[in-house]
């Protein structure tokens, strides 16, 4: 709530997650679409993040196979955004000069979606609190001009600034524990992901959401066609985690998110990228 | 004399590329100098985690003044000539003098340049300097076309104190930096660098990366002192730690006690790769201890108890990770993991891992019945080297591979050679990395080595000037010195076969398979030899030697082989040696000068009716002799004799050359003669090639 507040007062419009299962905030249409060509952009939201692999049956204290992001993108990024970013984890109770805050090296790059920038992840304390990434392209295409991505992972801070060891024992507030909302989920998707999840429903899914973001693409739909390479990327996340995909395979599965990906960011290029005239009335 | 003091400010430069970034701007800003005339005393350059700096010392406070020299037309050329040239040259005729040469007289221009004041020519080549800055990765950041590893924020630069102004991606140079970002913010007013750098010093920045590390160095020791404890030393992660830091501040921290049983590895991996901990040790004893440093850049007004509690809570959390990696491994054996390296890629051309193994397994068979080492062992070391690649802990940690190997293995309760042989078998990782010695490890670590050069050659992975992607030179140098420091006799061409047999099983024309293998072995031959002229040369041992006495073909044996060397070395210093060579390259030349003037060539036994003179006799006797004596000697691996019988040649052959003329009229006498000559180099070539051997 704080980091909301916060980040509209810097004229960032409050978003709600994207309704389609992903794997980081990234992939919401507010940052990867967004992120490409010259129309001003500013935006924050929450973004429930879905990682098949890394589920541990509720097992380990600081790993979840679904978690929150909350993610900021401004475009274009301003000289000052690194202070900026320090006044958000202020505003959080965070003080620099009692805690060692780090901007240690860490280039982010999805091959999924053909994109990459330079950056760091923030650390206090040893501890990394936020990834922080200049975009130099998306989908194959330049970023002009460069977006700040700022990505808080929530637990870990809530964890930070509540001063708890796991994370199911963080109130959520005086009454529940996250454990309350979040254990059983992460035992039976840790289940789901890794034993019971059907491999050739999946691989079917992956192709048919495939087949309709090319047609979609085709109709010049940016959008709903982006959905769907969003849906093939988790899909190929699923199959990932269930161990059934070799190296090889491992490479052209991601080739193939990736060419749905600069298709759909192509498309989105050639649409008046959000662009709307009030009508006068 | 002025001094130029430069300083590009950024965002966080990865420490990585700070070294190298601040050698790159020196090269570039010193070249651009050089090439305008600007020589200069001395320069320095400074990487930081925000800034690289540059301090020139000495500059001339202008270019020298440049005349020069350019001929013209003859004196009474026509005048188009001379209009043309006066007008090119920009000057009138009474500016021109007249020079004479061999061909008359002519005009020449003299030009003068004045050299212009270093200030402006600073101003104009330094942002050329910066644009030509290459990272390893760089950023464009709403600047403009310009790229520099993060986004930049000012430059400071000063000619003896005073501004030279300039403009790069945006940025109007000035007097002004900034000190540490939290316990200094403010701006500081910059004239020259001793003040420059004292300046940052009382805002909390260290410049110069040699006193940060200096710090570290000597605080944790300190600290860890204190708890009777040192720091085990780690120079890369000293070199990134200071350049992640301005201001170093070494904190000791706890690791929880419910984690001292995980292997110290694990510990020491996870705290370096993950948080940049250095481990620690008690004094007399091997044990890692229960404590860690960690290097804060702040001081903290509370003495970094906050930090340091962060950082034993991030600790606990990684180190939970690890414990349920390691908990996780090892409740499934080695062993039943090994389908799963079935569906891990090795290389596109050369298979899984797992046929991998099935190929290691082959070769360490093979090596275990040549040595007469416990051949059961061998093979289950080698069938479970690679299984710990799919477990958890070294899917997290790629650097633990081998050594976790060895722990589940234990724990499986294999026999503690195959677990040993695991934990070595990836040894020697450089040239200064130990060789394994026990004889189970010696197999599994030789038979890698020899899968994967055979194999990744046989896929197209050859080395070629500076790319080895696969590290083949380091294979082949772990061989050879696998091979000669455990003295070990192995004829390398059918073991490098092998693998390349075991890789060929499903290849439709067997008989195409095995010449490509040949060639495969003889290619590998020879590239193994050029490594031993590498690994043997450090000790001072010629080049020349080893590729006279290897380009005889058939050796593969590097322990002979390598004796062979040694012993021809010695008899080359001897005399008796160095007359020998003499003689038989005098020897070598007549005959090769005949051959060619003939057309033919001189091969055989020369007929011993035809020997008219007792030199001649003799010779042809000692040949005779030394021949079956050396071969004898030879067989029987002992060299220094073969080469002493060598020696006796030499007498012989000196009176062969003081009495016999070889061009003699008679030509049926002069071919008997040459054919002897040519005998001489067949006897010393059954040693070595003497025609390799350099000066």
């Amino acid at each position: 709530m704080t980091l909301q507040t916060f980040w509209a007062g810097q004229g960032c419009m409050i978003l709600q997650p994207y309704d389609v299962e992903m794997g980081a905030g990234t992939f919401h249409p507010a940052t990867a679409l967004r992120a490409l060509g010259p129309r001003p952009w500013r935006a924050a939201y929450v973004q429930p993040s879905r990682r098949p692999k890394d589920g541990r049956y509720g097992e380990n204290p600081n790993r979840l196979q679904h978690y929150y992001q909350f993610q900021v993108i401004l475009k274009p990024a301003p000289r000052d955004v690194q202070d900026i970013y320090l006044n958000s984890i202020r505003a959080i109770g965070i003080d620099p000069l009692h805690h060692d805050i780090r901007f240690v090296e860490d280039d982010w790059e999805s091959p999924t979606l053909g994109a990459w920038g330079l950056g760091w992840e923030v650390w206090c304390d040893g501890m990394e609190i936020t990834q922080f990434t200049y975009f130099q392209q998306v989908g194959g295409f330049d970023c002009d001009p460069v977006s700040a991505e700022l990505t808080y992972g929530l637990e870990r801070l809530a964890m930070y600034v509540q001063g708890v060891e796991s994370v199911y024992d963080l109130a959520y507030n005086e009454q529940f524990r996250y454990g309350e909302v979040f254990h059983q989920p992460e035992r039976e998707f840790s289940a789901y992901d890794f034993e019971y999840a059907d491999i050739s429903i999946l691989s079917r899914h992956f192709e048919d959401a495939e087949n309709e973001c090319r047609s979609l693409v085709g109709a010049g739909l940016a959008l709903p066609a982006y959905d769907q390479c969003i849906k093939a990327s988790h899909c190929f996340n699923l199959l990932d985690a269930r161990g059934v995909i070799s190296v090889t395979e491992r490479a052209a599965y991601i080739a193939r998110v990736r060419a749905l990906a600069k298709s759909c960011c192509e498309a989105w290029l050639a649409s008046p990228q959000g662009a709307y005239e009030p009508r006068i009335a | 004399m002025p001094d130029l003091l430069l300083e590009v400010f950024s965002e966080e430069i990865p420490a990585r590329m700070q070294a190298g970034g601040a050698r790159e701007l020196e090269r570039l800003l010193v070249g651009a100098l050089s090439d305008r005339g600007l020589l200069f005393e001395a320069a320095k350059s400074f990487a930081g985690p925000r800034r690289l700096t540059i301090a020139v010392a000495g500059l001339p406070a202008k270019q020298p003044d440049v005349s020069e020299e350019r001929k013209g037309p003859r004196v009474g050329a026509p005048g188009k000539a001379i209009e043309g040239f006066l007008r090119s040259a920009g000057i009138t005729l009474d500016q021109c003098v007249k020079q004479s040469d061999a061909k008359g007289e002519f005009y020449v221009a003299v030009i003068q340049r004045a050299g212009r004041a270093t200030e402006d020519v600073l101003a104009e080549i330094l942002p050329a300097v910066l644009d030509q800055m290459i990272w390893p990765k760089s950023m464009r950041w709403n600047a403009g076309i310009a790229r520099w590893v993060r986004p930049l924020h000012s430059i400071l630069c000063t000619l003896d104190g005073e501004v030279v102004p300039f403009e790069y991606a945006g940025i109007r140079s000035g007097n002004i930096t900034r000190g540490h970002r939290f316990m200094s913010p403010a701006n500081i007013e910059v004239r020259r660098f001793e003040d420059y750098r004292q300046k940052l010093a009382d805002a909390f920045v260290v410049l110069d990366v040699a006193q940060r590390k200096d710090i570290v160095e000597h605080e944790s020791r300190q600290k860890a002192f204190a708890l009777g404890l040192e720091v085990i030393d780690d120079s890369a992660l000293l070199d990134e730690v200071a350049g992640l830091v301005e201001w170093p501040v070494p904190l000791v921290g706890r690791i929880d006690d419910a984690f001292m049983d995980l292997p110290p590895e694990v510990l020491q991996t996870s705290m370096r790769t993950h948080q940049k901990f250095f481990a620690l040790r008690g004094t007399a004893q091997e044990r890692l201890a229960n404590r860690f440093v960690v290097v804060a850049n702040i001081a903290a007004a509370d003495g970094g108890s906050e930090i340091v509690a962060g950082n034993e809570r991030v600790l606990r959390a990684r180190l939970s990770d690890a414990q349920f990696f390691w908990d996780q491994d090892r409740r499934r054996p080695l062993a039943a993991r090994l389908s799963e390296l079935g569906s891990v890629v090795f290389h596109a051309r050369a298979g899984s891992m797992l046929d991998r193994v099935h190929r290691i397994e082959s070769v360490a068979a093979v090596l275990a019945r040549d040595f007469g080492f416990d051949q059961a062992k061998c093979v289950r070391a080698a069938q479970l080297a690679k299984a710990d690649l799919v477990t958890g802990m070294v899917g997290e940690f790629p650097e633990l591979q081998g050594t976790m190997g060895r722990y589940y293995a234990l724990n499986d309760g294999e026999e503690p050679e195959v677990a040993n042989a695991i934990g070595d078998h990836y040894r020697p990782l450089g040239p200064n990395d130990r060789v394994p010695s026990e004889p189970v490890a010696i197999v599994v670590a030789l038979a890698d080595k020899i899968d994967s050069l055979a194999t990744l050659w046989r896929a197209g992975e050859k080395p070629t000037g500076s790319k080895d992607p696969f590290a083949l030179r380091r294979a082949g140098l772990g061989i050879i010195r696998i091979i000669l420091e455990n003295t070990l006799r192995i004829r390398l061409a059918p073991t490098l076969l092998v693998p390349l047999a075991a890789a060929r099983n499903n290849e439709a024309d067997a008989a195409a398979g095995e010449t490509a293998a040949r060639e495969i072995v003889a290619e590998l031959l020879g590239f193994l030899a050029d490594r031993l002229e590498v690994a043997l040369r450090g000790e001072g041992t010629r080049h020349d030697l080893i590729n006279a006495v290897f380009s005889l073909g058939g050796e593969d044996d590097l322990v002979r082989l390598v004796a062979r060397v040694r012993a021809l070395g010695r008899f080359l210093e001897s005399p008796d040696g160095a007359n020998l060579l003499a003689a038989y390259r005098r020897a070598v030349n007549i005959v090769k000068i005949e051959e060619k003037r003939d057309g033919c060539s001189y091969q055989g036994q020369p007929d011993p009716d035809l020997l008219e003179l007792p030199e001649e006799r003799t010779l042809f006797a000692a040949l005779a002799t030394a021949h079956e004596t050396i071969l004898a000697e030879l067989a029987h691996e002992r060299f220094k004799e073969a080469m002493r019988t060598m020696a006796g040649l030499r007498e012989p052959v000196d009176r062969f050359f003081e009495n016999v003329t070889v061009n003699v009229a008679d030509r049926v006498l002069r071919k008997n003669r040459l054919l002897l000559l040519s005998r001489l180099r067949e006897v010393m070539h059954t040693t070595a090639n003497f025609s390799r051997i350099e000066g």
